[in-house]
């Protein structure tokens, strides 16, 4: 399989466990994140099963690995992920389901995706490496 | 918690965690939704990023083909969408992840950064989706 066809195999796999797993739905990633009331820890279980799955995956290929860059916990990091995480919670879109999401044409996928472009540009703008 | 649904969740996260050492295997490459979206308006290396990020659209259009459950909201307001998006974009390129990238395949790897990332993402995602329900009243 060529490089290409297996990089779109990948991306449709991927899809469909967004799917599969409820995470294409932003009420069910909000019904997570709102830890009040009626919380719903499904999430946690997609994530410990594909970490599960991956962890073991990433053994057997391990010399496919590159060696991390950095290790350091810095600001970036940090700030960055807070940020992320605000962005999240307030929409219940992270980038794997808003893009496999684009697919149902929904405006505020739509609306969300060209956001997120317009941030990652944002970014690129106010601190070139 | 009437909304528990382990079996799918576990499920589709074993299908997130196959694909992601998929693209390890085959490609040598991290499953990182965020820096593959961004790297895709960024060549080199945009081709291979640009056919995984058609994968994930494909994924959507054979779900909805298939007659699947189809779980759209109505009426979420656009102007928070849109905010919501700015930050998300703004915040994966900063600390280099997302749920994916980080969440999935850091942890993965035991890389304390990316537990420091999960850590924090998720505190702030808690802290955001509280605050938009129950301070803000923003339906959703």
């Amino acid at each position: 399989m060529s490089a290409l066809a297996s990089a779109l195999a990948a991306g449709f796999l991927f899809g469909i466990g967004l799917w599969v797993s409820g995470m294409a739905n932003p009420r069910k990633v909000l019904g997570f994140l709102d830890i009040t009331g009626d919380w719903d820890a499904s999430l946690m279980l997609v994530m410990g099963g594909a970490v599960a799955v991956t962890l073991v995956g990433f053994r057997i290929y391990k010399t496919k690995l590159q060696p991390p860059t950095r290790k350091d916990i810095d600001f970036p990091l940090v700030a960055g992920s807070a940020i992320f995480g605000i962005g999240w919670g307030i929409a219940g879109y992270c980038p794997g389901p808003a893009i496999t999401a684009l697919a149902t044409l929904s405006a505020e996928s739509v609306v969300f995706v060209a956001a997120l472009l317009a941030g990652g540009w944002l970014h690129r703008l106010l601190r070139p490496e | 918690m009437h909304d528990f649904t382990p079996f799918s969740a576990l499920i589709g996260g074993a299908f997130i965690g196959l694909a992601s050492v998929w693209l390890l295997a085959a490609n040598g490459r991290i499953a990182g939704v965020s820096g593959i979206l961004h790297g895709v308006f960024s060549p080199p290396q945009a081709q291979w990023r640009a056919w995984f990020i058609s994968g994930l659209l494909l994924a959507g259009l054979a779900w909805q083909a298939a007659g699947a459950p189809l779980p759209l909201r109505e009426g979420f307001p656009l102007g928070w969408a849109a905010a919501a998006g700015v930050l998300v974009g703004f915040g994966t390129r900063m600390g280099g992840g997302c749920t994916s990238g980080h969440g999935v395949c850091g942890l993965a790897r035991l890389s304390a950064r990316s537990l420091a990332a999960v850590v924090v993402f998720m505190a702030t995602g808690m802290i955001a989706a509280t605050m938009m329900r129950h301070v803000l009243g923003v339906a959703s």
